[in-house]
């Protein structure tokens, strides 16, 4: 009994946000993980299947006829080993999207966020737990991915290892923007529009083949889509050919996700506290 | 109708109370669903609000969990203004919201869990507690379960003990035995009594006239945002109502005609679409009265003064339609 209103009487009196902030993202983080549990663990594999099924039947039927490429710096490298780290960046962004339709059904359906914020939780617990389970989720399909992409004989380098906290830091950023974007949706249908911009991104963002066959304007557009930076980033990475352009990078995705948290918190709070 | 001025409105003066609105206020847009309101509640009073479908009421909760900003007026929730102070107001807090939100996607004792957990409970203070609280909500057997195996008033009960597990010293109860058999309201409302023993302030919203009646120690009637009366149950029924009403039924057919011959009968007359209701001291007199002058009810019933009475008089409407 005393201990509960201990609980509350430790809350300090005034803090800088004090009402965004309830310095408990574990209680977020510990309820999303008792769901995972009870969740069909199919949609998790396939997650974890879809980027080596596509470095299985590109990388190895496609790369038989195309043979050798030039990788990052003119090095050559197999083409199962040119798009392994693009694959990689993608699922790090497929599963961004996964979730973030997941956080669309607890806002609008089942009402989890609104059943948290009426607790001692603030919406930045809420965001940042979301958003670091779905971080976990990609580190544990990059590990999947990398342990394959090593058997297979791919990892030729040691800044390989870095594509690992690379493809989280992808994830992060994009589960944050996706978080943010998805509280001004309020239909189902309208999650697809998220669908059509992830799907061309997927397709065009040097995935595939080098940036350097499209006309310069559409090079520019492409640029500009954080997707290219995961998948260039991460190439680099893989060849172990890294330049300073990692840097601007790396900056584009701490900017989305400080973007994309922002937003979600600021969305939440206006949404339920209001 | 004209509206009554409500008596205790206007100066509370009682201090000290552990939640307080003055001229409290909500406005969406044009339409003004809480409209300056007063209310003080004691400490450990069970405080009712008595109204029908929109009156506010939960607007009103709300407002009181620092979840609703107000649009006007003052409200105090245990010293702390609950719009600035959310988290902290609602530490204290246990809500019951009029639908239930349970967390469908974990098992039952998860959600009592997880729910003390977003309080930031500890681990060892949760563990008994939840045993105490599954026992308390009859659910202990259904534990391992997911929620979307539960009954409806299973479900109810489970979102009432989450309710309880930072051992709030308000639990606001927005219509709290909506969905529940009468069996499981009349546990329901002793276990809110025993609470209530234990020191618990309860506000409780409803459109239950026994509810009322059985739960609150005070109430207030709201319609339309705006506070018609307040006061006890007893005290209310005593000054909006006579001690006895005797309803008498025609057909619905006959009823506008035999209201002509009855004008004047009781202190006063309520008449329904199926029925007429006559306020009078002695129902039995008045029902004498109805056959000398030449009526005879198809069905005839003498009954107490409940607050259903009350509220048709205040606002001329019925609670439940
Ligand atoms: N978000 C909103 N925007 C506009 N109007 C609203 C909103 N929420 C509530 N209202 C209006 O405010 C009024 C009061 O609503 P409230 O839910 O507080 O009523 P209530 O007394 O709880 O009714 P009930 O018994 O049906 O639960 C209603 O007329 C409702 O339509
Ligand atoms: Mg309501």
């Amino acid at each position: 009994m005393t201990q509960a209103r201990l609980a509350v009487e430790l809350v300090p009196e005034s803090r800088p946000f004090g009402a965004l902030y309830g310095r408990n993202i574990t209680a977020v983080m510990q309820r999303s993980w008792m769901a995972t549990k009870n969740a069909t663990w199919v949609v998790i594999v396939s997650g974890f299947l879809e980027p080596v099924l596509y470095l299985a039947s590109m990388g190895y039927g496609l790369g038989a006829a195309i043979g050798t490429v030039q990788g990052p710096g003119g090095v050559p490298m197999s083409y199962a080993a040119y798009i392994a780290p693009a694959l990689l960046a993608t699922s790090a962004m497929n599963g961004a999207l996964y979730d973030s339709n997941n956080m669309f059904f607890k806002l609008n359906h089942s009402k989890l966020y609104r059943v948290m914020l009426y607790t001692s939780l603030g919406p930045l617990d809420v965001a940042i737990g979301e958003i670091i389970m779905a971080l976990l989720r990609g580190l544990l399909y990059a590990l999947g991915f990398m342990s394959i992409a090593a058997l297979a004989g791919l990892i030729t380098s040691p800044w390989a290892l870095l594509m690992i906290p690379g493809a989280v830091l992808i994830a992060f950023s994009f589960a944050s923007l996706f978080m943010g974007c998805i509280t001004f949706i309020k239909r189902f249908q309208q999650l697809d529009w998220i669908n059509m911009l992830t799907m061309p991104m997927f397709l065009f963002s040097a995935t595939f083949f080098p940036l350097s066959v499209y006309p310069q304007a559409v090079q520019v557009v492409i640029q500009a889509l954080p997707l290219w930076h995961g998948v260039d980033m991460l190439r680099q990475f893989a060849a172990g050919q890294v330049d300073s352009s990692v840097l601007v990078h790396l900056a584009y995705f701490v900017v989305m996700a400080l973007l994309g948290i922002t937003l979600a918190t600021g969305r939440l709070r206006k949404l339920f506290l209001r | 109708m004209p509206h009554i001025t409500p008596s205790l409105t206007s100066a509370p003066t009682r201090t000290g109370g552990v939640v307080t609105a003055r001229g409290l206020t909500k406005r969406y847009g044009d339409f003004t669903a809480v409209d300056g309101i007063d209310f003080e509640v004691a400490p450990g009073e069970s405080f009712g609000f008595l109204g029908p479908n929109g009156a506010g009421k939960s607007t009103t909760m709300s407002m009181i969990g620092g979840v609703l900003t107000r649009t006007g007026g003052e409200l105090n929730v245990m010293g702390l203004d609950p719009d600035r102070e959310g988290p902290r107001v609602r530490a204290h807090l246990g809500v019951v919201p009029q639908q239930d939100n349970l967390d469908e996607e974990i098992k039952v004792r998860d959600n009592l869990y997880v729910y003390g957990r977003y309080f930031g409970l500890k681990r060892a203070y949760l563990k008994p507690k939840i045993d105490e609280l599954l026992d308390f909500a009859q659910l202990t057997d259904k534990a391992g379960e997911r929620v979307d195996a539960l009954s409806g008033g299973m479900k109810r009960r489970l979102t009432i003990a989450r309710s309880l597990v930072n051992d709030p010293q308000i639990l606001l109860l927005d219509e709290p035995t909506t969905g529940l058999d009468p069996q499981a309201r009349h546990i329901l409302w002793d276990r809110l009594f025993r609470l209530k023993e234990q020191g618990t302030t309860l506000l409780v919203t409803t459109h239950f006239m026994d509810e009322a009646e059985q739960l609150c120690d005070r109430l207030i009637v709201v319609d339309h945002g705006r506070i018609m009366a307040e006061g006890s149950p007893s005290e209310l029924i005593r000054d909006y109502s006579t001690r006895e009403v005797l309803e008498v039924r025609f057909g619905s057919d006959a009823n506008a005609a035999a209201a002509q011959t009855l004008k004047g009968l009781g202190e006063r007359q309520e008449i329904l679409a199926d029925r007429i209701l006559i306020y009078a001291g002695d129902g039995e007199a008045a029902l004498a009265q109805v056959l000398a002058r030449g009526l005879t009810p198809v069905a005839s019933l003498v009954r107490r003064s409940s607050l259903e009475d009350v509220f048709l008089h205040l606002t001329g409407r019925s609670l439940v339609d």
